[in-house]
């Protein structure tokens, strides 16, 4: 297996989803990461990478939503990262789905703050991710080894607190 | 200072009502709000409707306790600078957020250190008469559990990359 340097694009919106992105970057140490969020201020706290800003909607903004896309896509496209890491919400389930069908492998860390059932984004994200993991032992089942995951299923394999 | 904040997307005038009222009884003026949009009477205190991250931290950075939402942006954000903060829940039911999460996360982080739940806005006042005893823990590692950056770590590094 090759161990070349992988490209990342790490993503959330602003906000909670960005702190907890933030919490877990040691996991790309070695990597070409691409860390993109809705707030521009946070360019200031990227200094191991890029840093690409990305709009935000929620699901009753249709219009907003559908920029979104198009920007998270076309970003997708150009940047044809191997990996892609979202904490959410609406730009990283976007591009986790765009990231799927270029052959990138897609990872969804469900947010911390979803502690009794998975947020709606996570649970679309799990039909099509590579990995969906939870944060809270009561929504998911112990990640097993590699060998033994299936892509459908939700994981519990640590917390970002 | 004290600061008081609702997070990057929806006003929360039940707590933000809450705390100006304490405020005005007992005539402190060192409060900063971000309130997301609020229509009420602030009595001239500092506020702003929205901050970007990097304001909100330096924010942060000077407040001697926070007053916030129960959400896991400032949750996480004082317990790594072990600043005490008093949450409040939002309700779904009285339109204060898409559903009830916020009430799940404040369960879950009830009692660790620094973090204090005030369960309806009556419980604001009293936790911030006692503000000074309240202590905001010794502050957590900047990362998450070693479980979880291994995890991710080895999904990251176990296919191939087609950049090199």
């Amino acid at each position: 297996m090759s161990k070349q340097r992988p490209r990342v694009l790490a993503i959330a919106s602003k906000g909670g989803h960005w702190t907890e992105l933030r919490r877990i970057r040691p996991a790309f140490n070695g990597c070409e990461v691409i860390w993109a969020c809705t707030d521009a201020s946070i360019r200031s706290e990227v200094q191991d990478g890029r840093f690409i800003i990305v709009p935000d909607a929620n699901r009753w903004q249709k219009l907003r939503l559908l920029v979104c896309a198009c920007k998270v896509a076309i970003l997708v496209l150009r940047l044809r990262p191997d990996v892609i890491v979202s904490t959410g919400a609406a730009p990283g389930y976007f591009a986790l789905r765009f990231g799927s069908f270029i052959g990138a492998r897609t990872l969804w860390l469900d947010s911390i703050a979803n502690a009794e059932e998975l947020s709606l984004s996570g649970v679309q994200a799990s039909r099509f991710a590579d990995l969906t993991l939870t944060q809270w032992t009561e929504l998911g089942v112990a990640l097993p080894p590699r060998t033994e995951r299936d892509s459908r299923k939700v994981y519990y394999g640590g917390a970002v607190v | 200072m004290i600061f008081v904040t609702v997070g990057t997307q929806l006003p929360f005038p039940r707590m933000i009502r809450a705390v100006a009222l304490w405020a005005s009884n007992r005539g402190r003026r060192d409060l900063y709000f971000q309130h997301g949009g609020y229509s009420g009477d602030l009595n001239g205190l500092a506020n702003t409707d929205f901050l970007d991250a990097a304001t909100a931290a330096k924010s942060l950075q000077t407040a001697s306790i926070v007053v916030a939402h129960a959400g896991t942006g400032t949750i996480l954000s004082c317990l790594e600078r072990g600043i005490p903060c008093i949450i409040v829940p939002r309700h779904g039911a009285l339109g204060e957020h898409r559903n009830d999460h916020q009430i799940a996360t404040a369960r879950k982080f009830e009692g660790r250190g620094g973090i204090f739940v005030a369960w309806s806005e009556f419980d604001i006042a009293p936790l911030l008469d006692r503000a000074s005893e309240l202590s905001g823990g010794s502050g957590i590692d900047p990362y998450a559990s070693p479980e979880l950056i291994s995890a991710i770590r080895d999904f990251v590094w176990e296919g191939r990359s087609r950049h090199e």
